[in-house]
């Protein structure tokens, strides 16, 4: 696949290198040097950085503005947007100003139903899902039109993510086609939900490899290490879409509490380290919840360091 | 069996208490009733199945509506007993009895009793 | 049909505490079928207003009424004569019902005895469910039936998104996924194909959002005498 865009992510995947792309969460407040913080921690060991679009839908510094502080660090971001706070006429504006700062990544997400947030009472938006929003992104780009038909002079230079969770219902089959349905919109890269389960995602890739949506998408496997066997127990039992299987559990079990987030740690590579064989996994998509500065020793230790220059 | 109860208890017989409405309830009280106790049969006894338990809810509903309206949510009761217990029976009106008089006349009877002074 | 709930008796009272003359009007349309807004609950409303006005100490007229359809101004008239007599109504048809009737006595206080929740079913006895969202563009004939509007909690029209899980939606175990659903019916008619073509945007100008609505439908209206006929 030849690149379309500037984005540094698009261009190294597209030399046929792995891409490794991380995640930050942006304060529930102000400051914003936190966000500078967390993206040092990382800078030198990802090609892109994520910003979470009020995750969960907890209020947090948005995603466009922690984006335009990264860019003027020298990061890459990826700006994370999802339909649910904002319509149409919000989004796409905010695309706008988003590429005018030379923001070359975005993340098309549905997002969380309001209800888990910290503002359960408020209305939701949602006039687009997030494969009209993948729509969206790659008419602005490719025809240079808004949605409206609106003909601009200058277009987005994107290049346009999405999330899948090839763990969530109703089946594998049906996780596979809806890939396959975002990458017809027009995604074309992908980061997974976290990945625990790995024969099921293995089903998944294959059916996506069979498919051909490998040949128009880069896939970037999600990985989240486990900080504690609580945190573990916690993925397993209440986060919606999440599959960790009995035996990632009781490995942590055997081990005394104390050494957990080095076992975890430990996990997370043999995993990497197992991914990278899948054929169709072209990348990695580190989140380490609320724990970035464990990203270098997960990227050194997957063997994706020194990060390719292109 | 020679069993005593207050005679000032008035009894309205219905087919099944699965009959008995919520207006009916709330009509007792605004004709000056001072309390209403709905005597059904055994839960799991009902002739028409449910008729006992649906009377139950209404009689929850009640309280909550006495309750609001400022008459009492304890002047209304349900009971269950079979038509074998008159012993039960005449426990039941003595004790409701004993709890109404506890309770005084019925804010409904005595505004009742002062417009026809 | 339409779902309505009682309002908590307190804030009925809260509304009309200072008022003696009350009609309760009810309406034996959809709030009958869902025992909201019916005779029977009239009835209760109206003793229950009764019982609280006479503890009080206030003289009070509390009237019970209901018309075949509040949402029709040839039923609405029929209570002229009460309406009059009242000095403030409490309406427990359905929201459409309690306006047409405050448009129709626009001189009466009118306050509103339910809480008007959705379009839906009966579910069971005590169970109604919502079916239908009133975007005003069917979409069922490619969703296998079941509406993605009024069924997902996200309203999308390409789902299911990545929180359905077991055949259930995030927010709540109770809550079946309604693309999970789709994709079952969809399985079932050997129609799976379609779901993998990404839906366009919807337009919703015929919902809500393009603002309150009126539907015209010439072909039902009154006919305009034809000039010019034979036997002018």
């Amino acid at each position: 696949m030849e690149p379309r865009t500037p984005s540094k992510l698009e261009k190294i995947m597209a030399a046929g290198h792995l891409g490794v792309t991380s995640e930050v969460g942006p304060p529930r407040g102000a400051d914003g040097a936190e966000i500078e913080h967390k993206g040092h921690l990382i800078k030198d060991y990802v090609d892109a950085v994520n910003v979470t679009d009020n995750q969960t839908s907890v209020v947090r510094l948005c995603s466009l503005a922690s984006c335009i502080r990264l860019k003027q660090m020298g990061i890459e971001p990826v700006l994370q947007m999802t339909t649910r706070d904002r319509n149409r006429i919000a989004m796409q504006s905010d695309i706008l100003g988003a590429a005018s700062f030379g923001i070359h990544n975005m993340l098309c997400l549905t997002g969380d139903h309001q209800t888990f947030g910290d503002h359960p009472m408020s209305a939701n938006v949602f006039d687009l899902d997030s494969v009209q929003l993948i729509q969206t992104v790659k008419l602005m780009r490719d025809e240079g039109k808004l949605l409206s038909g609106f003909e601009m002079k200058v277009r987005p230079q994107i290049f346009i993510g999405a999330a899948e969770n090839p763990f969530a219902g109703p089946n594998v089959e049906l996780r596979a086609l809806r890939l396959g349905k975002k990458i017809a919109a027009g995604a074309e890269f992908i980061q997974t939900q976290c990945i625990y389960n790995i024969p099921k995602f293995k089903e998944w890739m294959k059916i996506a490899v069979d498919k051909g949506y490998t040949d128009k998408a880069y896939i970037m496997a999600g990985i989240t290490p486990f900080k504690s066997l609580g945190m573990a127990r916690y993925m397993k039992t209440k986060v919606p879409g999440m599959d960790v299987p009995d035996n990632l559990i009781d490995r942590l079990k055997g081990v005394p509490k104390e050494k957990q987030a080095e076992e975890g740690i430990k996990m997370a590579i043999e995993m990497i380290q197992e991914l990278k064989e899948v054929p169709g996994v072209r990348g990695f998509h580190i989140m380490a919840i609320e724990w970035e500065e464990k990203v270098p020793e997960l990227v050194k230790g997957g063997g994706l360091y020194p990060r390719p220059q292109v | 069996m020679r069993l005593q109860y207050p005679t000032h208890i008035h009894i309205i017989k219905v087919p099944c208490t699965g009959r008995v409405d919520l207006f009916h309830l709330l009509q007792a009280f605004e004709q000056g009733a001072d309390g209403v106790f709905v005597a059904g049969c055994l839960e799991g006894d009902c002739h028409y199945m449910h008729g006992n338990l649906f009377a139950r809810k209404r009689v929850e509903r009640a309280k909550d509506i006495l309750a609001a309206t400022g008459v009492g949510r304890d002047r209304v009761e349900m009971y269950n007993l079979s038509a074998g217990q008159g012993t039960r029976w005449a426990e039941i009106c003595r004790e409701f009895d004993e709890r109404i008089k506890n309770l005084g006349p019925s804010p409904i009877r005595l505004a009742h009793d002062k417009k026809a002074a | 049909m339409i779902k309505a709930t009682p309002k908590p008796l307190e804030e009925i009272i809260n509304y009309v505490k200072d008022f003696n003359k009350i009609l309760v009007a009810g309406c034996d349309g959809c709030v009958t079928v869902c025992e909201a807004g019916g005779m029977k609950e009239a009835k209760v409303l109206g003793s229950a207003l009764r019982l609280y006005y006479t503890q009080a100490g206030k003289d009070h007229e509390v009237v019970e009424t209901t018309i075949t359809r509040q949402c029709d101004k040839e039923y609405l008239a029929e209570l002229k004569d009460m309406v009059e007599n009242a000095d403030a109504v409490i309406s427990i048809a359905c929201g459409c019902g309690i306006q047409y009737l405050t448009e129709m006595y626009n001189d009466k206080i009118v306050f509103p005895g339910v809480d008007t929740h959705f379009m839906g079913i009966n579910a069971d006895r005590g169970i109604f469910e919502e079916r239908c969202a009133g975007c005003g563009q069917c979409v069922l004939a490619s969703t296998g039936g079941i509406c993605p509007i009024a069924r997902c909690s996200k309203r999308m029209l390409n789902g299911p998104c990545g929180g359905s899980e077991a055949g259930k939606c995030e927010i709540s175990k109770d809550t079946p996924c309604g693309w999970h659903l789709i994709y079952e019916r969809l399985e079932k008619l050997g129609q799976v194909d379609s779901f993998t073509k990404p839906v366009d945007p919807k337009n919703w100008r015929t919902s809500r959002d393009g603002g309150p609505r009126v539907i015209i439908r010439e072909d039902l209206r009154k006919a305009e005498p034809q000039h010019g006929s034979a036997h002018s």
